[in-house]
């Protein structure tokens, strides 16, 4: 079967003063039409590089695409030229971000900003554009639409911003719709909106999701499947269930450990991960996760785990707890 | 005391709840209040209206007719103003050059802005080579004193350049060389403010999104980033009209910048230096209108630099 999205391989490396950033180290996965994946991680794990590599956002220089094959529909995007990319951009392929508050130009109006990008990709008269956005308003749950077009970003709350984005994103029907953190601004509530937002306008437009968020319970609402990213590495892949039913990386077991619990008593406090992602500077040439792992053994600093499949649509990149583990349960 | 609310309030919370300003008039608002400003654009509208409104009432040829019987006359019933060396009228010369004066400030402005905000912008947005090209550039000509080389250019360019007929009366080559000269010698702070504007907007999230849409650079660089900077722009522009009358008047004063017998009033003043005790309306009339509307125009600049402030703005 032809997926809708392929990433084989896919390093992405930012030069310093320091040295070379190894941002993304040989990231693969794979993405289904009208499917969702998550991409969890911490901050600085290479998520947000991963995603904006694809749609080649990447400034270069600093950045650098040093590896990689992004099939996108069976076209390689890495290789496109600027002018056939910016076609797929919005598009096929939208994004959201992280910061509804600052992903909106301040001084357009937001009606100008949505049918910009309609006129632009469907070629369609400015009034046929306008009809479309003041529609697309009233599908995210913008009241009064009509009124609204008008108005400026900073007369929406944060909320609505991210409605508004999500609108600009889904103005041309793109076939991918990437969303980088789009909750994390959010409060509580308004994330689950969004989120439910989000996944009745996916059925509703036969479209494929990629999810990034450092909140496993966020995309336990979406996914489908889930990618757990550390410091540029795929450390395990699975089926949502798979992760939060039997994790297997000693980073994703802590991950859901350090998760708050409606359950959990009262005076217990969270677990949280000891120490910080490592400085992708001098990534040494084992395991990234070794300082803060509990369950490292000698070889883990030795030798770089491969990514392994250890059970059906399960891989897991893993010395101790991994297919070539002893631990193995 | 929370059910205390009685019926006939509630109608006054909804009216309390007028729709938000618009950012013109919260700086058409802010403007209001600056005294100066305001009192610097009556000034520069009187002036405006005096060029412009004077010339419905002289003729173009009386700022030009020469009558020596009647030289260095002290003003009088029939001449406002007085005369000067040659006997021309002064209230006539300083209509016809009022409207050369403004004219000049308002092109020259017009090339400054078109210059500099088009270098600061691409250099600002592109970075790396372009940026360092062009800034270079930048530096290089900052590193050009502006006077004498409005001098030796006025000087060169100034007869080479045939007339020009414009709003129905004829301009010598003279100002054209002036306004290009002094548009193509100042735009470099604009260029730096520009490029400083951009740097920082460019890395913002809304053009990631822009550009995740697909648009164009160059609907980014006009569309999407050149408005969020226009506050700096606008008060730079202005400050540049008067500016560009000071050049003016400085190097038509030296003699070498809108030729005679076309009047400005820089060089109205050319030669009044030998009369400066025995003849002084040869000066004061002139020279009070440069006065007055460089003046007036550095009050609107200043009125608007606090009435676009983005900070002040956000506190009202």
């Amino acid at each position: 079967m032809v997926h809708l999205l392929e990433v084989h391989d896919l390093k992405v490396q930012f030069k310093t003063i320091a040295g070379y950033v190894q941002a993304v180290n040989g990231v693969s996965f794979n993405l289904d039409k009208g499917k969702t994946l998550g991409i969890v991680g911490e901050s600085g794990c290479g998520k947000s590089v991963t995603v904006l590599s694809i749609m080649r956002l990447i400034a270069e220089p600093p950045g650098e695409i040093s590896n990689g094959v992004v099939l996108f529909e069976g076209n390689d995007l890495l290789k496109m030229e600027i002018e056939a990319m910016q076609e797929i951009r919005g598009k096929e392929i939208a994004m959201i971000f992280q910061d509804p508050m600052t992903s909106l130009n301040p001084v357009l109006t937001i009606g100008k900003q949505i049918s910009e990008a309609i006129i632009l990709h469907k070629k369609v008269s400015k009034e046929e554009a306008i009809d479309q956005t003041v529609k697309l308003l009233e599908m995210v749950g913008i009241p009064l639409a009509k009124e609204r077009y008008n108005d400026y970003p900073h007369q929406f709350s944060g909320g609505m911003r991210q409605r508004v984005m999500i609108a600009m994103g889904l103005s041309c029907n793109p076939s991918l719709l990437i969303a980088d953190e789009p909750t994390t601004a959010l409060d509580v509530t308004i994330q689950a909106q969004i989120v439910e937002l989000t996944k009745s306008l996916q059925s509703q437009f036969d479209m494929s999701v990629i999810w990034i968020t450092h909140d496993l319970g966020v995309v336990a609402e979406i996914a489908d499947n889930i990618i757990v990213m550390y410091a540029g590495y795929i450390v395990e892949e699975a089926n949502i269930y798979t992760i939060f039913e039997n994790p297997v990386h000693p980073y994703t077991k802590a991950l859901l450990k350090s998760l708050p619990r409606v359950d959990s008593h009262r005076y217990d406090r969270l677990e949280i991960i000891p120490g910080s992602p490592p400085d992708c500077i001098d990534l040494t040439v084992g395991c990234p996760f070794v300082p803060r792992c509990p369950y490292a053994i000698d070889r883990c600093a030795d030798e770089h785990p491969p990514l392994e499949l250890i059970e059906d649509e399960h891989k897991v990149a893993c010395w101790v707890m991994g297919a070539s583990g002893s631990h193995n349960d | 005391m929370g059910t205390d609310l009685s019926l006939n309030e509630i109608p006054k919370l909804v009216e309390a709840e007028k729709p938000p300003l618009l950012l013109r008039q919260l700086v058409f608002m802010r403007f209001k209040r600056h005294k100066m400003a305001v009192a610097g654009v009556i000034i520069l509208l009187i002036m405006i209206f005096y060029s412009i409104g004077g010339a419905f009432l002289l003729d173009e040829d009386e700022s030009l007719y020469t009558d020596t019987s009647i030289r260095l006359n002290a003003p009088s019933s029939e001449h406002l103003f007085g005369t000067d060396v040659v006997g021309r009228d002064i209230l006539a010369r300083t209509i016809y050059g009022g409207q050369i004066s403004l004219l000049i400030g308002l092109i020259a402005m017009i090339v400054e802005v078109i210059v500099g905000v088009l270098i600061g912008a691409l250099a600002g947005y592109y970075g790396g080579i372009l940026d360092s090209i062009l800034m270079r550039f930048t530096e290089a000509m900052l590193n050009i004193p502006q006077i004498p080389l409005l001098l030796v250019l006025g000087k060169l360019l100034a007869d080479k350049i045939a007339p020009v007929a414009l709003f129905g009366r004829e301009f010598s080559g003279s100002v054209i060389v002036i306004i290009v000269v002094i548009g193509l010698t100042s735009w470099m702070g604009l260029a730096r403010i520009v490029r400083a504007n951009f740097l920082s907007l460019r890395e913002q999230e809304f053009v990631t999104a822009a550009r995740c849409t697909g648009t164009r650079n160059w609907s980014i660089i006009f569309e999407h980033i050149l408005p969020n900077t226009m506050a700096p722009i606008i008060v730079s522009a202005t400050l540049a009209v008067a500016n560009a009358i000071i050049s003016e008047a400085y190097v038509s004063f030296l003699g070498v910048g809108v030729l005679p017998p076309t009047a400005t009033w820089g060089n109205m003043l050319n030669g009044a230096y030998n009369y400066i005790e025995s003849a002084p309306w040869l000066w004061i009339f002139p020279g009070l209108f440069i006065v007055l509307t460089v003046l007036s125009i550095n009050f609107i600049g200043d009125g608007l630099r606090d009435a676009l402030d983005p900070r002040a703005l956000a506190q009202d």
